[in-house]
């Protein structure tokens, strides 16, 4: 495989709604702003790209089939290559992966990976009926029928067998949103506490209004190029910044559609198969691990999401990584509830299971030199969605996962102040980063590594 | 010049006047650069003949007030909610009556909202339910407790089914009550 270096990036605004255009062109913003911070004009951009990737999850959200096409027609791509990927909410971070792939693979020197999703042509209740879609139509969907109502279960069992509180899941809530407060694409920037997200309307319980994320209009586009990509792109005019930033790791894995068909596998297998190298090396962690099991604990049940150990480990086996709280410094994560921000924390062996409810209270996982106004034990350690996640920034599905490949570029290419117009999000002197994406009921997810140059 | 035309039927939106400069000159075509979108409506209803498959003896045990499962008939690993083949041996699964098994709540949630379709039925109870001996669980409503006095002390309480008297050939002919 080639290295593969991500260059630039573009968000649209998030918002509830966008119906002063229509998806090509929302994606459009995102792909021209991509561009012109290459200091491209359109027309050289156009001739040196060999072909795209497109994001988005549910045609039913635009009543579009062939959605795709119909971007690439309309950013004067046509006829260069092009597929769609889908993968519910994963769909984003599959993309950017994909895109990867082309380049790292050969097949491409320069590749666009754009996505989008516009929800607000429907009312919630039925966006969630949509969403819920994506459940098996079988036996979950006339059953539940609601995705909030899923995680909701997942979260009572990780309460039941590892005490995580509601104010610690609100503590993520809090740290999202006041991060969003100093980033201008985000859809909610707001200063809560956590009675605020405590008090705000119970949706799934314990789940309420403020643990959730929101439904949203919105694209995003990243341009990947390999070293022979940014020598053509810079003939035609690019100025590439550097330090470059590269991909270093990427990482999938899946489980069963039906939450209710994962396993329950007993601690040697849990040890042998999915324990993060540095858990299997620590007599610590195995013996507290042990405990947990013989207090009647199994892996992953309905609580943790082995697709995304899975994809973490993998990821770091690729890009050399064997402490991610130590060597990530920042990682920008699938938080469509606060409970899975928690869950993923013990995923991406940012702490061990069963200590994700702690680590989200700690202060490890928040930005230095904000003032959330809670009462933190840890520094910050790693900060996880400093962009605001998408409890803040909205879930316009196929962007999500795309939009936090943008704001990891701009995080190492140390240009948030250039691009939000305000410095606080920027965590200082950045060189290795994580963004993860989470379809289903952790059904696909993806982790890629992105790293400064030199780092 | 032919006197062709389409039929003009009745029907449609209902519209109240779009606004339009009078004369389409220079700055009137720049001034639509300022207008805002118009937003329709647009109905889209379809009707599925869903199959359930191999899955189906299944709904003809619920619609009989029996509840059965599947199973790998030389591992014993055995599913909740069926499945036609065992996912570790790839073997075709046998199915096994779970009706009379001790059952327990092994996770749940009180749904205050929900898609469209089930937006009547909020709030309601949502659970996974776990069956003595079977590996995997079933998702199901749980009826009987009172929503506003959710506790995780739900969690693990016996329960068991109960089913519809007239069947719908939904997995909601069987919800569970507490024991």
């Amino acid at each position: 495989m080639r290295p593969v270096y991500a260059l630039s990036g573009g968000v649209s605004k998030f918002a509830k709604a966008r119906p002063d255009k229509t998806f090509q062109a929302i994606v459009k913003e995102a792909y021209d702003y991509a561009v012109a911070d290459l200091g491209l004009e359109f027309p050289a951009f156009t001739k040196a790209v060999d072909g795209s990737v497109a994001s988005y999850f549910s045609d039913h959200f635009s009543r579009q089939l062939m959605a795709g096409i119909m971007a690439q027609d309309y950013l004067g791509l046509v006829p260069k290559p092009s597929h769609r990927v889908e993968g519910g909410g994963a769909t984003g971070g599959l993309c950017f992966q994909e895109a990867w792939k082309s380049i790292a693979s050969g097949h491409m020197d320069v590749c666009v990976a754009y996505g989008f999703e516009t929800m607000s042509h429907v009312e919630t209740w039925k966006g969630n009926e949509f969403i819920a879609l994506a459940s098996d139509v079988s036996w979950d969907y006339p059953v539940g029928g609601f995705y909030s109502g899923y995680y909701a279960m997942m979260v009572t069992r990780h309460m039941k067998e590892y005490g995580t509180t509601v104010e610690q899941m609100a503590a993520v809530s809090v740290k999202n949103h006041l991060n969003a407060y100093h980033n201008p694409y985000a859809q909610k920037r707001n200063r809560y506490t956590i009675d605020d997200v405590r008090n705000s309307p119970m949706v799934a319980w314990p789940l309420t209004r403020l643990d959730i994320c929101v439904m949203s209009d919105g694209a995003a586009a990243v341009i990947f190029a390999s070293e022979e990509g940014i020598e053509r792109l810079e003939a035609a005019g690019a100025e590439i910044t550097r330090p470059l930033v590269r991909v270093t790791g990427i990482g999938r894995g899946t489980d069963a559609m039906r939450m209710g068909d994962r396993p329950h596998v007993d601690y040697e297998t849990f040890i042998s198969d999915y324990a993060t190298d540095q858990e299997r090396d620590s007599d610590d962690t195995r013996s507290y691990y042990r405990d947990l099991w013989e207090r009647g604990t199994r892996y992953p049940g309905v609580h943790s999401f082995r697709a995304g150990r899975t994809a973490g480990n993998m990821a770091y086996a690729h890009a050399g990584i064997s402490d991610p709280l130590a060597e990530l410094d920042f990682v920008e994560l699938h938080d469509a509830y606060t409970s899975s921000e928690v869950q993923t924390y013990e995923d991406l062996g940012l702490c061990r299971y069963g200590e994700g409810g702690p680590f989200a209270a700690s202060g490890k996982a928040f930005m230095p030199g904000i003032d959330y106004g809670l009462d933190l034990t840890e520094d910050p350690a790693c900060a996880v969605n400093p962009s605001g996640g998408l409890i803040a920034c909205g879930h316009p599905v196929g962007a999500t996962g795309l939009m936090q490949g943008v704001f990891a570029i701009w995080q190492l290419q140390n240009t948030i102040s250039k691009h939000f117009g305000d410095e606080t999000l920027q965590v200082a002197d950045a060189r290795r980063g994580a963004i993860h994406s989470h379809a289903g009921t952790g059904t696909y997810v993806s982790v890629s590594i992105l790293e400064k140059e030199g780092n | 010049m032919s006197d062709a035309r389409r039929d003009e039927t009745l029907g449609g939106f209902v519209v109240h006047g779009v606004p339009f400069p009078i004369e389409t000159d220079t700055d009137a075509l720049a001034f639509l650069k300022r207008m805002t979108p118009i937003q329709i409506e647009q109905e889209y209803s379809i009707t599925y003949l869903h199959s359930y498959g191999q899955d189906s003896p299944w709904f003809a045990g619920a619609s009989n007030k029996r509840l059965l499962a599947s199973q790998d008939a030389e591992s014993g690993y055995s599913y909740a909610t069926p499945r036609g083949h065992d996912m570790y041996s790839g073997r075709e699964t046998e199915w096994i009556d779970v009706t009379d098994r001790t059952a327990t709540v092994h996770a749940f949630t009180v749904c205050y909202f929900g898609s469209e379709e089930f937006l009547p039925d909020t709030p309601f109870v949502l659970a996974l339910i776990e069956y003595e001996g079977v590996n995997t669980l079933f998702l199901t409503r749980l009826i009987g407790l009172d929503h506003t006095q959710a506790s995780l002390e739900w969690i693990g309480r016996e329960v068991q089914p109960r089913f519809l008297r007239n069947s719908k050939l939904k997995p909601t002919d069987v919800y569970f009550v507490p024991t």
